[in-house]
């Protein structure tokens, strides 16, 4: 009898526990959201009258006169493509030695520590290694800087991702692709990390989003350029460092294209992180 | 060859992209430093490069990133808030002269006061950032404003959290005006501030809505940020002991007396300058250059670009709230390129 | 290396059972499979090496950095609460304090939110509303730091100093703790930061989990519904265990950007160097003092000690990373497996 009651005590306590903890996780859902159609908000409030054709089509005007953002945008595009274009796979490529063949020798947990710390590096930082070693030397401030510190930024992101993402795929399955005769090299890239794509991929938006808004490291390296310039080998006009001195200026016309440069930029990530997900869409790989 | 496919797609991206960097048009000059004049050096880049097709791309990274970067060779020319020394400049064997002038204004933020009631001397200020006078009914305050009724509220001090051109003008006054500050704080792009209240804003924005935000702040700002942005300013008294008001005119006054003949290397601060209506708290911009260029074509360009801002620019100046330079400066800071830059063989480039 | 499966590290398990397959596969077929293979595996280790090497490189640049500030300072820097770039003396407590606060206010609020929305995203919102949910989070990671800063100082603050009194007499009131909750309602200071940290960490931390989770074997979850578990007993006793290791790798990338986080922080921490035992008083973090001083520092010693601050963030990273290392081989042994 008392068994009988202490177990439907206990049966309802699991429930309500369940309903609880699945009740503030439907709310701290709300939250997150919350804060994105805030943030977002104020993003179109102050920057939506400013977007229109000028806005990508003119150049960033002197304060006071009228025009757009033109050269940023493509600055930001080409160096932040380049950036993970250059990243990515020496990410990908050293993420897979960590998961895969990194459980012998002094090479993976050194990499995978410094890694990690260098995950927290501030970004200024990475902006003045690449200005040591490379603006310095070349006497210039360049595109080809910029593409490097944001490169540099990409790849402890990616490298922690692929390596988490490899690790979570079951053994069974490559230990499926071996029995059916596959050598090492297409376990991987065929089973492995297709498995793992999904992740990977997020690891690689991720990268993307932080270093579109990165200030710090192309304030030494790529520098800006108030003209239209698509020589890598010049500075480069990019969105986050026109967007800084644009803000910070009391100028009314420079702190409207601000505005809009931050709706852009936010926009542009979004609208990339839709396309990739979509371009990328498979069944998702059930085991 | 799911992977390979993706390896591949990216190496195609990338040849394409650094094929497509390669047609581009190159920007001829650049230059980089001091935040403070960045807005009238884009404007007249722009107009100079309508007019003559040649390009100056300024940006603002700092004072101290503009005199890093034309020592390390860089850029073309760098830029600062703060003047060099006469023997830093001949140690790394640099040209400085001042470019263009503003002046830095105290705004606070006090219920019933409109812009321009309130009345500060150097003292009051001093002491209100040494933090020595804390409340703005303090007695001291209330005998410098006769009739102004000023509530019983705690003063917040706000100034720059980055080091800036404008925080060296303004503790160059405090330290110039006050022996205390002197001693206890100095005179340099950031500072340890005093005062058990302060608070650092980023930029002339953070200053700006720290202080529209907070009760009973005061803190100081570009001219053209206290304009645009309607704050309410205060009067400061000059050195003559007149009590003047923010403006062009007061500006220029302070200019005007300002003696660059007899200033080597153009080290002049306009902190403190004599006359009726002089603003005590002005200050210039510096351009630096390396006495010999390697690329005597460029640096001409850059010479010549300057050249056709002092002449030309003016009134493009005057309406972004700055200060052009005096003609007779001019004249002085030509002949000075003529003297001293110079090509590697020791031709004169000017 | 006779066997395919030999060359597989991490799979011994299965070395029995392969062996005699792979003999069944012509000989040249195989020696060119094993050349691709051996090629595959040192290209990986190139790759692994040369990213060593940058980022060895970038800590070699800091340390060669600081050196000057280091001599001058010794270790009296990490105590100093000093900083005075007119007489030059430098020292890294407010700093480091303002850091290790704003990041643990951060993971305080990001971690529980974060699981929160990764479990409702696997296990609770209906399947056709996943994606655009899981875009919305991630999304939150697509927003500019220097947005997080100009909307937190222009927006947040002031929305947030109307709260301040409230919290300062709720949670004020409490002995000892209350401290932590006094001040004038500027909006802006440490708390503030953290908040905004939060925010900044949620999608990347939620992110990863949701991924992670995702990957649990459906056979896992089912059998522990099947012996009657709730949706949170699975969620939290199987796939929080199963996810552990990619779990705290999740936590770490936000805390990573939560440490280092420079533009957000700047705008809104108040950038002063005093200790405070308040929260809502302005204080000062590494990233944020790097980047508001460093343009403008002009001497030697000044940028060397900002470069030491870079340092030493490097060094509380370590710190936390082996701290969080030891975590995991802790819940490890509490389960009776190593991992």
């Amino acid at each position: 009898m008392s068994a009988s009651i202490a177990f439907m005590d206990l049966y309802s306590r699991r429930l309500w526990i369940n309903r609880f903890n699945l009740a503030v996780s439907l709310l701290t859902m709300l939250i997150g959201l919350f804060w994105l159609g805030w943030i977002l908000l104020t993003l179109f409030e102050a920057g939506f009258r400013t977007l229109g054709p000028a806005l990508f089509f003119t150049m960033t005007p002197p304060p006071g006169a009228s025009g757009g953002l033109s050269n940023a945008i493509a600055g930001s595009l080409i160096m932040a493509a380049m950036g993970t274009l250059i990243g990515t796979p020496i990410g990908m490529m050293a993420g897979i030695y960590l998961a895969e063949f990194g459980s012998r020798g002094w090479l993976a947990p050194v990499t995978r520590f410094i890694n990690d710390i260098l995950l927290s590096a501030p970004s200024i930082v990475v902006g003045l290694f690449v200005y040591e070693v490379y603006v310095i030397h070349t006497r210039h401030f360049s595109a080809w800087a910029g593409t490097m510190a944001l490169a540099l930024i990409v790849i402890p992101v990616v490298i922690r991702t692929t390596e988490n993402m490899l690790r979570l795929v079951p053994d069974s399955l490559r230990e499926a692709a071996a029995a059916l005769g596959a050598p090492q090299w297409k376990v991987i890239t065929l089973v492995t990390v297709r498995a793992a794509k999904a992740g990977i991929l997020t690891g690689i938006l991720l990268a993307v989003a932080r270093i579109s808004g990165e200030t710090a490291p192309l304030l030494f390296t790529a520098l800006n350029n108030q003209f239209w310039s698509l020589d890598m080998n010049q500075p480069m006009a990019n969105l986050p460092v026109v967007i800084f001195q644009f803000a910070m200026s009391p100028y009314e016309n420079w702190q409207h294209l601000a505005w809009a440069g931050a709706l852009i930029i936010t926009l542009g990530v979004l609208v990339l992180n839709i396309l990739a997900r979509v371009f990328f869409r498979n069944k998702s790989p059930t085991y | 060859m799911y992977f390979f496919a993706f390896l591949e797609r990216f190496a195609l991206l990338l040849i394409a992209v650094a094929v497509a960097s390669h047609s581009a048009l190159a920007v001829d000059i650049t230059g980089a430093g001091a935040t403070f004049p960045y807005p009238i050096y884009a404007k007249w880049a722009d107009a100079y490069k309508q007019k003559t097709g040649i390009g100056l791309n300024y940006q603002s990274i700092g004072s101290g990133g503009g005199i890093k970067q034309i020592v390390s060779k860089t850029v073309d020319f760098g830029a600062s808030d703060a003047p060099l020394k006469l023997e830093q400049l001949e140690k790394d064997s640099l040209v400085q002269f001042p470019m263009v002038m503003g002046g830095v204004v105290l705004v606070v933020n006090i219920d019933g006061v409109a812009p321009g009631q309130i009345k500060l001397t150097p003292k009051l200020l001093a002491d209100i950032y040494l933090g020595k006078i804390s409340k703005w009914n303090d007695p001291q305050i209330a005998s410098a404003n006769g009739g102004l009724k000023l509530p019983d509220q705690a003063i917040t001090v706000v100034h720059r959290s980055d080091g800036s051109g404008t925080t060296f003008i303004f503790t160059n006054y405090l330290a110039k005006v006050s022996p205390e500050w002197k001693d206890k704080v100095g005179n340099a792009p950031s500072v340890s501030w005093p005062a058990p209240s302060s608070s650092g804003g980023k930029g002339n924005e953070g200053v700006a809505s720290f202080v529209q935000r907070i009760k009973g702040a005061v803190g100081y700002v570009e001219y053209a940020y206290a304009k645009q942005n309607k704050m309410t300013y205060t009067l400061l008294q000059n050195r003559d002991g007149n009590f003047v008001s923010p403006n062009d005119k007061s500006f220029q006054a302070a200019a005007a007396s300002a003696d660059w003949k007899n200033a080597p290397g153009f080290y002049e601060i306009l902190t403190d300058e004599p006359g009726k209506n002089s603003w005590p708290i002005t200050g210039a911009t510096f351009i630096l250059m390396h006495k010999i260029q390697a690329d005597p074509a460029k640096a001409k360009e850059v010479l010549k670009f300057f050249e056709w801002a002092y002449k030309d620019g003016d009134a493009m100046a005057l309406q972004l709230d700055y200060i052009p330079m005096p003609d007779d400066v001019v004249t002085l800071v030509q002949s000075a390129w003529k003297s001293q830059i110079k090509d590697s063989s020791g031709k004169s480039i000017w | 290396m006779s066997s395919v499966a030999d060359t597989m590290d991490g799979l011994s398990r299965s070395d029995a059972g392969i062996s005699p397959v792979s003999k069944t596969i012509p000989d040249a077929n195989l020696r060119s499979q094993h050349r691709l293979d051996l090629l595959f595996r040192l290209a990986t280790r190139f790759f692994a090496f040369l990213v060593l090497l940058l980022l060895a490189g970038i800590i070699v640049s800091l340390v060669a950095g600081s050196l000057p500030a280091l001599r001058a300072f010794g270790p009296g820097f990490l105590t100093s609460a000093q900083w005075n770039p007119v007489t030059e003396q430098f020292g890294a407590l407010v700093p480091i304090a303002g850091t290790l606060l704003t990041s643990f206010i951060a993971l305080l609020i990001g971690i529980p939110v974060s699981f929160g929305i990764a479990l409702f995203l696997t296990e609770l919102s209906p399947i056709w509303m996943r994606r655009p949910l899981g875009t919305a989070i991630e999304l939150l990671a697509a927003i500019p730091s220097i947005i997080y800063g100009m909307w937190g100082l222009f927006v947040f603050a002031p929305a947030f100093a109307q709260l301040q009194p409230w919290l300062t007499a709720t949670l004020g009131a409490i002995p000892l703790a209350g401290m932590l909750f006094q001040g004038p309602p500027m909006g802006i200071g440490v708390l503030t930061a953290g908040i905004i940290l939060a925010i900044m960490v949620i999608p990347f931390i939620a992110a990863v989990m949701r991924d992670v989770f995702e990957v649990v074997p459906s056979v896992l979850k089912e059998s522990a519904y099947a012996l009657g578990s709730t949706t949170w007993e699975v969620v939290w006793n199987v796939v929080l265990p199963y996810t552990r290791v990619g779990v705290v790798g999740g936590v770490m990338l936000g805390l990573g950007r939560a440490l280092g986080e420079t533009m957000a922080v700047t705008f809104v921490i108040g950038n002063a160097h005093k200790l405070n035992a308040s929260l809502m008083m302005p204080g000062n973090s590494i990233a944020s003092a790097l980047a508001n001083e460093f343009t403008e520092a002009v001497g030697d010693l000044y940028s060397s000690a900002l470069i030491e601050l870079g340092l030493i963030l490097f060094l509380i990273t370590f710190v936390v990373l082996a701290l969080s290392k030891m975590l995991l081989l802790r819940l490890g042994r509490m389960e009776g497996q190593k991992t």
